[in-house]
């Protein structure tokens, strides 16, 4: 059913009343939620938006009847009096009464919602120029899981190349996946400027400012995919950093969480670890072998000047950020490729290592794939 | 006319005053929030008046977080994810920072806790967020914290997270807007 | 009876230098009204772009770069160079005519009051043309958004908005002084009319509040230049801090947006009802403590920003509390109505508006006030939609009735009554049709200043973007029916409306250049 007039006061209390459910295009109202606090809240709110509703029709009803009655064309001849001190205090403390009424209700899912309880599960909530980063806070950093979400709904949609799909700036690559009827704890934080963490679904919105940490907890009591959207001006791309919830039974979460548990082991051993040098040199020699030793033969005396040497002299033994960079970029023009788009990250930092410290090179220092793999992801060099 | 000159003064001195007033909310702001944890944060050094009892029948967990703010490049992160302990006793843990470019990088650590009502109650006796600390390329650190929950911390409060964000403060970073 | 003196019949100076060195409060009551339209079409341009763009889902006209660059263009420009400037330029016009003054107090500091503004608007707006573009951060500002993230033009957006600070500031010991020391004799305090009140009261805020502001854009300027910390975590600052100081500043300046509006209706209704204001008193008191209250409740604007749960709930409390003097002169006009003998000419029509429409923005506000729904309606469409309200059909309407009320008196001539309610029809359709579907869409979950928006949120954004239009170009026509007034028209008598009462109804029509050079004598006509 589509009523085209917003402006009817009585439409919309039909639909207001006849609930929020399906109307998915002319939505009039907020949504009930998956958690206790969310339905609390949209009490709350309907609540409140019918005493303002009645109060209207009080008082604009009063308006209607005098414009129709005291009208000059009706013959109306004015009153003279203009005060009435009973009136006057009566609807001064009517409406305080009516707030202090009000404002039990509210104060009490106010203190629900800042009930500091024990959590089963913390997230932090990175917001990031304009993604989100999630991470799952694990005693052992070998099942810390951690990644960005960020939106997936391709350009050509945005830019009307493309049909809009369903969930048009509402989806994401990596969504968040957490159990239902699990307390979840959200520890918000943000790496640049002021975002903000919503989900409608979950009543949950706190604004995530660098430099300060924030909680908000949600327990879900239905599983769905709940979508909502940054909600604090952040920036030109602040209305693409949307956020997708999948709230899952228990089993689904446990099984997801292991899967992405495992990647994270094998990232932690590969790249997320401190290497020691030796580790570093060992691998380095494999991957120097491999890779390296065809054009820079074995001894590292290369074959000038095509193939430069690399013991004691050259970018091997100059400052570790060209080293690098010359490895992971290539060099244009000549026959060394960019290998940060052949090797990983371990394999990368542990080569440059040996070459910098084979041959007599020695020259003591070393990168650890962490850092290689920062340099990858467009950090600063 | 001297009426007018007057009020003129009266009204030109509580603009100066208000004009003042706004600089003054900063010191206040910061007392306020010092005093009451309101934002989070801690306060600084702290100095034990006498040896605390240990409320031995009572755990807390402190949950450590660390993060890189915009433009910071160094490695940071805890040496331990939590610790379970009692209040009262004093706890120490460590974090390593390592600077991986090419330039001398001085950074800040700035912590913050939650729940707030919490952060009047976790107290430092050493942190390496009350200094700034320069690297140089390549160089790491491992940074003690001691730290103590006072037993008076409210009851409600059964897990407390400390979170470091690591701020870039040489001045090309300050000197460079995105 | 007053008398003219007859030294100044000479009139206004001759040319466009007039303009210039004017210090008659009527030529510099004009220069505002004309200079706050202008800012008010070029607001309105932008947010006639902002609402183009969001008529469809998708990118269509402008990039999401420029599209920040209008919302926050469009919010400063309306705020500070069409709301503010009105309400100054109404009380310079009306004030010493209603006090039996001659003039402002200050004369010269007048003109020097309104010059200003050019020159800062014109720096503001030039900023469009900088590299980097115009500020992006949302009228609000927030750091560290504006302060390590703005683009270069920030530091002249902030000696912009110095320049209208003192402006204002100005403007407001200029209009105290007229107020408490020039009144003729035997004009108490509480014989003033009421739109002298509200502004006596708004003036007295805006010297409380404006230096405020211009403190917080000083330490931007002292983050972003001189290597300070005041709102940067990694210095020992506070992002939020910010908002402290920014809101201690904003709150109040919403109510000194609104309160000349109260004072405007309050002249009108009575007039057209033909019977006194109900209630002179308690609503002199309701806005004296609307401004009281409106310093205690910022932290209204922070909800989200991580307060503790007992600041939570006080400021809850103050803020629902200000329902209750709002209520009162709400209550009071409708009183007023109540059994007098109405008719609905174009300024009625206009302030009946005012009064149901300021009150459904009052509504939102009061839910607006509940901290846990509040977590819902944040920094989305609803807030957008209670601001709207209570600005455009409160505000606004305010000024254009104002304008159509007192533009007889002004110009001498009657304007087109059957143009004057054509206007106000399509604009009151205009703006129900914008502003109503925005609570929709924001109870639906759409946040604010994005430029494009998920599938459902795409049909009330359609219509809303079609009352826009509506309401934008009938502006159009109320500029037409100014200038047709001022050409010519049925002329206009010294009391233009039957009900009218008060000092400027008292003198011919138009107004002449000097006005009560000597103090009137009989005050019994000075209040409705």
């Amino acid at each position: 059913m589509r009523r085209a007039n917003p402006i009817s006061w009585s439409a919309g209390l039909v639909m207001l009343l006849g609930g929020n459910a399906a109307m998915a295009e002319w939505t009039l109202n907020m949504t009930e939620g998956v958690t206790e606090i969310s339905r609390q809240v949209y009490n709350l709110h309907m609540i409140f938006f019918f005493v303002c509703v009645a109060i209207g029709v009080l008082v604009f009803g009063t308006m209607i009847v005098s414009m129709v009655l005291h009208r000059k064309s009706r013959g109306a001849v004015p009153a003279t009096f203009h005060e009435n001190t009973k009136l006057e205090y009566m609807w001064t403390i009517l409406p305080i009464v009516i707030l202090i009424v009000m404002a039990v209700p509210a104060t009490s899912t106010l203190r629900d919602m800042y009930d500091a309880g024990e959590s089963d599960i913390d997230i932090e909530v990175r917001g990031i120029q304009w993604k989100w980063q999630y991470t799952y806070l694990n005693d052992d950093p070998a099942k810390e899981v951690r990644f960005v979400s960020s939106l997936l709904t391709p350009k050509d949609e945005i830019e009307n190349l493309a049909p809009k799909n369903e969930f048009y700036l509402l989806e994401v690559d990596e969504p968040l996946v957490i159990p239902i009827n699990k307390r979840i704890r959200f520890l918000i934080t943000s790496e640049d400027v002021i975002h903000a963490w919503w989900v409608p679904a979950f009543a949950v919105k706190k604004d995530a400012i660098p430099g300060f940490i924030h909680e908000s907890w949600a327990i879900v009591d239905e599983p769905g995919i709940y979508r909502g959207q940054c909600a604090e001006l952040c920036g030109k791309d602040h209305g693409f950093m949307p956020i997708e919830v999948h709230a899952v039974s228990e089993e689904d979460y446990e099984t997801w969480l292991a899967e992405k548990q495992e990647a994270a082991r094998v990232v932690y051993e590969t790249i997320g670890k401190e290497w020691t040098f030796e580790e570093l040199m060992a691998t380095g020699e494999t991957v120097y072998q491999q890779s390296c030793a065809a054009c820079h033969q074995l001894n590292g005396e290369g074959i000038p000047p095509v193939f430069p040497a690399l013991k004691g002299q050259g970018l091997a033994v100059g400052p570790i950020a060209a080293h690098t960079d010359i490895i992971l970029n290539g060099k244009a023009g000549t026959a060394m490729q960019a290998f940060g788009t052949q090797l990983n990250p371990a394999q990368l930092a542990a080569v440059i290592t040996y070459e910098r410290n084979a041959w007599g090179n020695n020259l003591a220092d070393h990168i650890q794939p962490s850092r290689i793999n920062e340099i990858l992801s467009g950090g600063a060099q | 006319m001297t009426d007018n000159a007057k009020t003129v003064a009266r009204l030109l001195s509580t603009a100066v005053f208000m004009f003042a007033f706004g600089f003054l909310l900063v010191p206040l702001y910061d007392v306020l929030c010092a005093v009451t944890g309101f934002n989070g944060k801690t306060a600084g050094q702290y100095v034990p008046e006498k040896t605390t009892e240990i409320d031995k029948d009572r755990w807390v967990t402190v949950q450590f977080i660390t993060n890189n703010n915009a433009g910071m490049p160094f490695e940071f992160r805890p040496k331990q994810r939590s610790m379970r302990v009692h209040p009262g006793e004093i706890n120490t843990t460590e974090f390593y920072i390592r600077n991986p470019v090419a330039r001398t990088i001085t950074a800040q650590a700035v912590p913050s806790v939650s729940p707030f009502h919490a952060a009047a109650y976790l107290h430092k006796t050493e942190c390496f967020c009350f200094e700034q600390q320069q690297l140089v390329e390549g160089e790491a650190l491992d940074m003690p914290l001691r730290f103590i929950v006072d037993s008076e911390l409210p009851a409600d409060v059964t897990t407390l997270t400390l979170s470091y964000t690591l701020f870039n403060i040489s001045q090309e970073a300050l000197a460079v807007a995105r | 009876m007053i008398t003219e003196n007859p030294h100044d019949s000479h009139g206004p100076d001759k040319g466009l230098m007039r303009w210039v060195f004017t210090t008659n409060h009527k030529d510099i009551g004009t220069l505002y009204l004309w200079f706050s339209f202008l800012m008010f079409l070029t607001g309105g341009v932008m947010a006639l772009i902002i609402r183009s763009e969001l008529f469809q889902p998708g990118l269509q006209l402008v990039q999401p770069e420029f599209f920040i660059q209008m919302t926050t263009m469009h919010g400063l420009i309306m705020v500070f160079g069409a709301v503010m400037p009105a309400f100054v330029g109404l009380a310079n016009c009306l004030i010493p005519m209603m006090v039996g003054a001659p003039d402002m107090a200050m004369p010269r500091m007048n003109n020097f009051s309104f010059w200003i503004l050019p020159f800062a608007f014109g720096l503001l707006l030039s900023s469009l043309f900088m590299e980097g573009g115009a500020p992006n951060f949302g009228w609000t500002f927030y750091a560290p958004l504006s302060t390590d993230f703005g683009p270069p033009s920030t530091t002249f957006f902030i000696f912009a908005v110095h320049m209208m600070g003192i402006s204002s500031i100005m403007g407001s010991i200029n209009i105290i002084v007229t107020i408490l020391n020039l009144r003729a004799p035997g004009m108490t305090l509480m014989k003033m009319p009421l739109f002298v009140w509200t502004w006596l009261i708004t003036a007295y805020l805006l010297i409380a509040v404006m230096p405020v502001l211009a403190g917080v854009v000083t330490m931007m300027l002292m983050d972003i230049h001189f290597n300070t910390a005041f709102f940067s975590a990694g210095g020992g600052g506070d992002p939020v801090l910010f908002q402290h100081i920014f809101w201690f500043f904003g709150h109040p300046e919403v109510y000194i947006m609104i309160l000349p509006a109260f004072g405007i209706v309050s002249a009108i209704i009575p007039t057209f009802a033909r019977k006194r204001l109900f209630g002179y008193e308690s609503m002199v008191y309701a806005t004296a403590s609307i401004a009281f209250l409106s310093f205690i409740v910022w932290a209204h604007h922070m909800f989200t920003v991580g307060i503790p749960i007992a600041g939570e709930l006080y400021f809850m409390y103050a803020t629902m509390l200000i329902a209750v003097p709002t209520g009162v002169k709400v209550f009071n006009w409708v009183a007023t109505m109540w059994q007098g003998s109405m008719t609905f000419e174009t300024p009625m029509l206009f302030a009946i508006a005012f009064v149901v429409l300021f009150s459904i923005g009052g509504f939102s506000g009061l839910m607006l006030s509940i901290v846990p729904a509040d977590f819902q309606y944040h920094d989305t469409y609803f807030v957008v939609a209670h601001f709207h309200y209570v600005l455009v059909p409160g505000s606004v309407f305010s000024v254009m009735a104002a304008v159509y009320y007192w533009l007889p008196k002004w110009t001498g001539n009657m304007y087109d009554e059957a143009l004057g309610k054509t206007h106000f029809w399509l604009s009151f359709i205009g703006i129900n049709i914008t502003f109503f579907p925005q609570h929709f869409v924001g109870l639906a979950g759409m946040p604010r200043r994005i430029p494009d928006y998920p599938l459902q949120f795409a049909d009330f954004n359609m219509v809303s973007s079609c009352g826009a239009f509506l309401f934008g170009f009938s502006q159009l026509l109320f500029l037409f029916i100014i200038i047709k007034t001022i050409r010519g028209g049925e002329k206009a008598t010294e009391q233009v409306w039957e009900g009218a009462h008060g000092l400027e109804w008292t003198i011919p029509s138009p107004a002449p250049y000097h006005t009560f050079t000597t103090p009137p004598s009989d005050l019994n006509e000075a209040h409705g």
